[in-house]
């Protein structure tokens, strides 16, 4: 059984955002967002064609500013949010803005890629996110699977959430809070977990990482050096609502249960240099992405930790409705006769298509199979999980 | 003389051979068959023996025989046999003439005999007819005598035996006194002998009154008897001979013996407790020192109590167990014996375990090894005189728990010692520098730790190797010649101190992860040098050590030198790659900080290089100072002779053609900078936190991988204005000036270093780079 080959994307810029856009659950499609000091940014629409192996592409032009941050409402496929820089009078600030894509791009367009480079369109701006009174932005978070009206963006030390009102074309700051302590202290990424009703979202500020609880905007734990330097990203396991997968300087990636945060419920210690994106598989959260900036990605098997420890779940009864009570939680039902043995943690493979450090690792969010990466030399990657895998998985 | 008939024909002492000759002819006169005949008819001619030609034979036949000899013989054959048969006819005649003469003699002379005979026996006959008369008169006399006296006889028979029962009825009579004597002069040997004969006679009589009284009265008197002997039998104070004496006497009052035996026993375990008593109040207090020394303490228990104890065992035994008459009750006085044995000894044991347990000194245990061997030794002799009780084995279980405790202190010992080593190369290292002196010297510091660690293992060993002595009872014990070798003072002792070393190591790389060197570096350099030096050397040499002086027997499984030397290798593995990493950390700290803290768009244009490059630059140096003292120099790769003159492709673009796409789908059109990008193309993948070799060079170039990347990483996240990407180029030309010499491949720092200004140029709002002429002489100026 012959894997796919990966599908390579070439940016003629280079980039660090990427995201699914999350919205759409049939086509699978990346944004990515590139960073260029000299010309204008832009935000690439990858479509990729799965059966033909091909990407189509379209190009957004971003004259705000180069994009640190992209991520995309969770309910309309033709919004998105960018963190970028605004650079003027030898001032540099990263502010946060929401935009909307033309119409006909909300679901891709299969024009042939010639045609697309000569005719660029723009984004349309709905709103900004002010950020004057707090500092620069690393990124904006929106509500999981919520109606694409609450954000949160953390700005230097401040936690910040805002109603997207008047067909988002405006942006309330609702509630906030901030970080205090010695030092200056950065947020720099941000979680919103999908259980607990989307009342909880975790932050990173140097080695530390703090869950928040967005209906009073109290630090609910505190997970102190979680990792030796810089904590990098976050990410919520879909299916368990206490495991929280974190990366960073330390080259590890580690799980945590938010309920007992002394030590990490696993640790892994795979990459040769920092982690920057660890990311649960939405489906099969046994999956797990980590891209690093030794150019390296690596999907790594979970099972023990995962809300399949002994396989997959599914009675025969139960097969036809699978896809439809995905996020609930009957992963907590047990069927007692299905002792399977444990499968054992392990790599499943690690991914060498980069050259450059990979900054930004994402699954699809249409199918569960796929992901996509990205470097800082603008190569996008699109790789699939080894089909054996998949099968066994499935099966 | 074999003839039936000895008749007076006998000839009397003739020749033998006249003798026969006549005997033989007259036999076959007779008609006897004569063996000698018919030999000598053999000697005839024509021998046939009872033929017709037997001239001896009884069917002798004339004729035939003439006509056989005229038959066979020769004429002169002939005459020589006539002659002798005439011969032998005429000796016949004589023979006949001399026995028939004989017989007549013979006849006449018996013929008076009888006469005379006649004439006695008519004289005897009358005399016989007298004798028989008196006999009759002295019978009746007889008769009558006897029956005169008959009465008198009767009577004094009678008196005689009145007499006996007289003498024995004074003697009962006489007995309470005497009983009562014999006690006063406390002969109470001689009391119970008189009493047992008398026992018997006055139970049979004991329904006559009289008797019943004296009964009574020895009863009280014996019982008295016996509540003394039992209290002398009580009494401490008396010898075992006197004790055995009283056992004596008692059992012969009928005392039941099971009695006895428990009282002799709860008596004799009275005393033995007052004794393990005196014994435990050496122990000392609970958690305080013990008074004396544990060899005082085993010699005090030994010579006291255990030889007590053997004392009692043994007229014990000679008492009760080994008596005559006593086989009812062996078994029982026996199996008492063994249980009284058993928990008092269980009580001496747990008192000795104490001692031994309190026993915690590490140095030299000879004492204690003299003191488990003298406690061994005492139990043996107990073991022989009682070998039903499991004190031998209980005791060499003692004494097996008391070496296993030892090795474990031994090991702690050894692991405690290893860290005060430790802790005292972290002072040494921490202390200030004073003026006059140099830093401790990180060679001379391993070569003191892997010394002192050392001769600790083997004074260890020779302290555990006293457990073995040939003198020493319990070392022949098939513990201590195999299990104890191998499995005690092999992998307990030295495999587990080496695993422990090991295990210290790889403890040192978990719990500094993540909290960020609490440990100094310079420890972790040193521990991993002292891990790669067990490796090379010292594990095999130790093991060599243990295996030379405990020659072990046993074919328990032991852990190979292989493997200890890889887990050695593997730990030292981790500490040096651990040193990288902490070493690279903070250099990168240094960096990261001062890449961040800085506003690159707004900076001034650069005079100098920054400070914070100084100091990576000084720091690397002392680093690399540092490894070399521990670490051999390192192969590097041939370096070009102008590397400081190199200068950076400030364009240097991060984007290039891909190797490998399968699908490549152009995007825009191509960058300009491929070509600056073509070394980057076929240079290897950079892993930056790698595992290092075991030398210098390799642990350098490790630090400063970290470093670099880090500080291009950091770049990457910010902004630059024109003067920010100058500043940055100074700096990585100033430490590509320094760094290069440090590291195996200089490539490698002029990759990174290229990447940096390359990242930083793109980072760059306004990308006008500084002449490499003026960027070499500021960074020669400072």
């Amino acid at each position: 059984m012959e894997d796919d080959a990966p599908v390579i994307y070439g940016l003629e810029f280079q980039a660090r955002a990427l995201t699914p856009q999350i919205a759409e659950t049939d086509a699978i499609r990346f944004l990515v967002g590139t960073q260029s000091l000299k010309y204008d940014n832009q935000i690439h629409i990858i479509d990729f064609d799965d059966e033909n192996n091909i990407i189509n592409k379209n190009v957004l032009i971003h004259q705000a500013g180069e994009i640190w941050h992209i991520s995309a409402s969770p309910a309309d496929k033709g919004v998105l949010a960018t963190c970028y820089n605004k650079t003027s009078d030898s001032k540099v600030m990263t502010c946060a803005a929401v935009w909307r894509m033309p119409k006909e791009l909300e679901s891709g367009s299969h024009e042939s890629p010639d045609d697309s480079s000569s005719n660029t369109q723009t984004l349309e701006l709905l709103c900004h996110l002010d950020n004057t009174a707090h500092g620069n932005m690393a990124c904006v978070i929106w509500e999981p699977m919520g109606d694409g009206k609450k954000l949160i963006s953390l700005a230097d030390n401040h936690l910040l959430l805002w109603d997207l009102q008047e067909s988002s074309s405006n942006a309330v700051l609702s509630n906030s809070a901030a970080l205090e302590g010695k030092g200056q202290l950065k947020f720099t990424s941000g979680r919103w977990s999908p259980h607990h009703n989307c009342t909880q979202v975790a932050t990173a500020n140097d080695s530390a990482i703090r869950g928040w609880d967005t209906r009073s905007m109290r630090q609910i734990y505190y997970i102190e050096n979680a990792h030796g330097q810089l904590v990098r990203d976050l990410d919520f396991n879909p299916n368990k609502q206490y495991y929280l997968a974190s990366c960073g300087d330390d080259c590890k990636v580690k799980f945590w249960d938010t309920r007992n945060v002394t030590e990490p419920v696993k640790t892994l210690e795979e990459h040769s240099h920092w982690v920057w994106n660890v990311r649960y598989n939405h489906s099969h959260d046994q999956l797990v992405l980590s891209g690093s900036s030794d150019s390296r990605i690596i999907l790594s098997n979970m099972v023990s930790i995962s809300s399949e420890p002994f396989g997959h779940l599914v009675d025969d009864d139960e097969l036809s409705d699978q896809e439809d009570h995905h996020q609930e939680e009957k992963i907590f039902v047990y069927t007692p006769f299905r002792t399977k043995e444990p499968l054992q943690d392990s790599i499943i493979a690690t991914y060498e298509e980069h050259e450059d450090s990979v900054y930004a690792v994402e699954w699809s969010s249409a199918d569960p199979w796929l992901f996509a990466s990205l470097s800082y030399d603008g190569r996008l990657v699109i790789n699939r999980v080894p089909r054996a895998l998949k099968y066994h998985i499935l099966l | 003389m074999s003839g039936p008939l000895p008749g007076p024909a006998e000839p009397g002492s003739e020749p033998p051979g006249g003798k026969r000759r006549p005997h033989g002819m007259l036999k076959l006169y007779y008609g006897l068959p004569d063996p000698a005949g018919e030999a000598q008819g053999g000697l005839a001619p024509g021998g046939d023996p009872g033929g017709p030609t037997d001239i001896n034979g009884a069917h002798f036949d004339p004729e035939v025989f003439l006509t056989k000899l005229r038959k066979e013989c020769s004429l002169t054959q002939l005459m020589d046999c006539e002659t002798d048969m005439v011969k032998q006819i005429r000796a016949l005649d004589s023979d006949m003439q001399t026995l028939v003469y004989e017989n007549y003699n013979k006849f006449i002379s018996a013929t008076d005999t009888i006469r005379k005979m006649k004439n006695d026996f008519k004289k005897m006959e009358d005399e016989m007819d007298c004798l028989a008369a008196n006999m009759a008169v002295i019978t009746e006399f007889s008769a009558r005598i006897s029956s005169t006296l008959q009465d008198q006889h009767e009577q004094i028979t009678k008196l005689s035996g009145v007499h006996m029962l007289l003498r024995k009825l004074q003697f009962l009579f006489e007995l309470p006194a005497r009983l009562t004597k014999c006690v006063e002069l406390e002969a109470y040997g001689q009391a119970v002998r008189y009493y047992s004969k008398a026992r018997s006679i006055l139970h049979q009589y004991q329904h006559m009154p009289s008797f019943q009284g004296i009964q009574d009265d020895c009863q009280k008197i014996m019982a008295n008897l016996a509540q003394k002997l039992r209290e002398k039998f009580r009494d401490g104070g008396s010898g075992a001979k006197d004790l055995a004496e009283c056992v004596e006497l008692l059992l012969q009052l009928d005392e039941p013996a099971e009695e006895l035996c428990d009282e002799f026993l709860s008596h004799a375990r009275c005393r033995l407790k007052a004794e393990l008593e005196a014994l435990e109040a050496e122990l000392g207090q609970p958690g305080g020192a013990p008074i004396t020394d544990i060899l005082e303490f085993i010699d005090r228990g030994c010579n006291i109590f255990v030889s007590n104890m053997c004392l009692v065992i043994a007229s014990y035994q000679e008492l009760f167990v080994s008596r005559e008459g006593m086989q009812g009750i062996t078994r029982m006085a026996q199996d008492k014996l063994v249980a009284f044995v058993n928990s008092l000894m269980e009580t001496y044991f747990s008192l000795v375990e104490r001692r031994i347990q309190l026993e915690k000194g590490v140095g030299d245990n000879s004492l204690l090894v003299r003191a488990l061997d003298r406690f061994h030794r005492r139990l043996q002799a107990l073991a022989k005189l009682l070998p039903a009780s499991n004190v031998a084995a209980e005791g060499t279980e003692i004494v097996v728990r008391a070496a296993k405790e030892r090795i474990h202190q031994y090991l702690l010992a050894l692991q405690s010692f290893y860290q005060d080593c430790l802790t005292d190369v972290r002072q040494s290292l921490a202390a200030p520098r004073l003026a006059g002196k140099e830093s401790p010297n990180l060679a001379e510091l391993l070569g003191t730790i892997s010394a002192s660690v050392l001769n600790q293992i083997k004074s260890v060993l020779t302290y555990v190797h006293l457990f073995t002595a040939k003198d020493i009872t319990f070392s022949n014990k098939p513990y201590f010649k195999g299990e104890f070798c191998s499995q005690g003072v092999r992998e307990g002792l030295i495999v587990g101190f080496i695993k422990a070393i090991c295990q210290m190591a790889r403890q040192f790389c978990e719990t500094t992860g993540d909290k960020g060197g609490s440990t100094p570096p310079a420890v972790l350099l040193l521990l991993s040098r002292l891990c790669l030096d067990y490796e090379t050397s010292t594990i095999s040499y130790i093991l060599t050590l243990t295996d030379e002086q405990f020659l072990v027997q046993d074919h328990y499984p032991i852990t190979p030198v292989t493997s200890l030397c890889a887990e050695a290798r593997e730990a030292a593995q981790r500490l040096l790659n651990h040193y990288v990493k902490v070493q690279g950390l903070i250099i990168s700290q240094m960096l990261r900080k001062s890449v961040e803290t800085r506003d690159w768009v707004n900076t001034i244009e650069p005079r100098n290089v920054r400070a914070v490059m100084k100091r990576v630059v000084e720091d690397t140096t002392s680093i690399d100072v540092q490894v070399g003292l521990l670490y051999e120099e390192g192969v590097r790769k041939a370096q070009s002779s102008d590397s400081s003159k190199r200068t950076f492709s400030v364009y240097s673009s991060s984007r290039q053609q891909s190797r490998y796409a399968p699908s490549y789908t152009p995007s825009a059109p191509l960058d300009t900078n491929l070509l600056s990008n073509i070394q980057k193309l076929f240079s290897e993948r950079i892993d930056i936190f790698s595992p290092v070799e075991f030398n210098k060079v390799s642990v350098l170039t490790g630090i400063i991988k970290i470093s670099l990347k880090t500080f291009l990483e950091c770049v990457r996240l910010r902004t630059f204005g024109r003067y920010g990407l100058q500043q940055i180029q100074v700096d990585c030309y100033y430490l590509q000036l320094y760094l290069w010499r440090f590291v195996c491949d200089e490539n490698l720092v002029h990759f990174l270093l290229d990447e940096i200004v390359g990242s930083t140029a793109h980072r760059c709002l306004d990308p006008v780079p500084m002449e490499q002429s003026v960027i070499e002489v500021i960074c020669e100026r400072g």
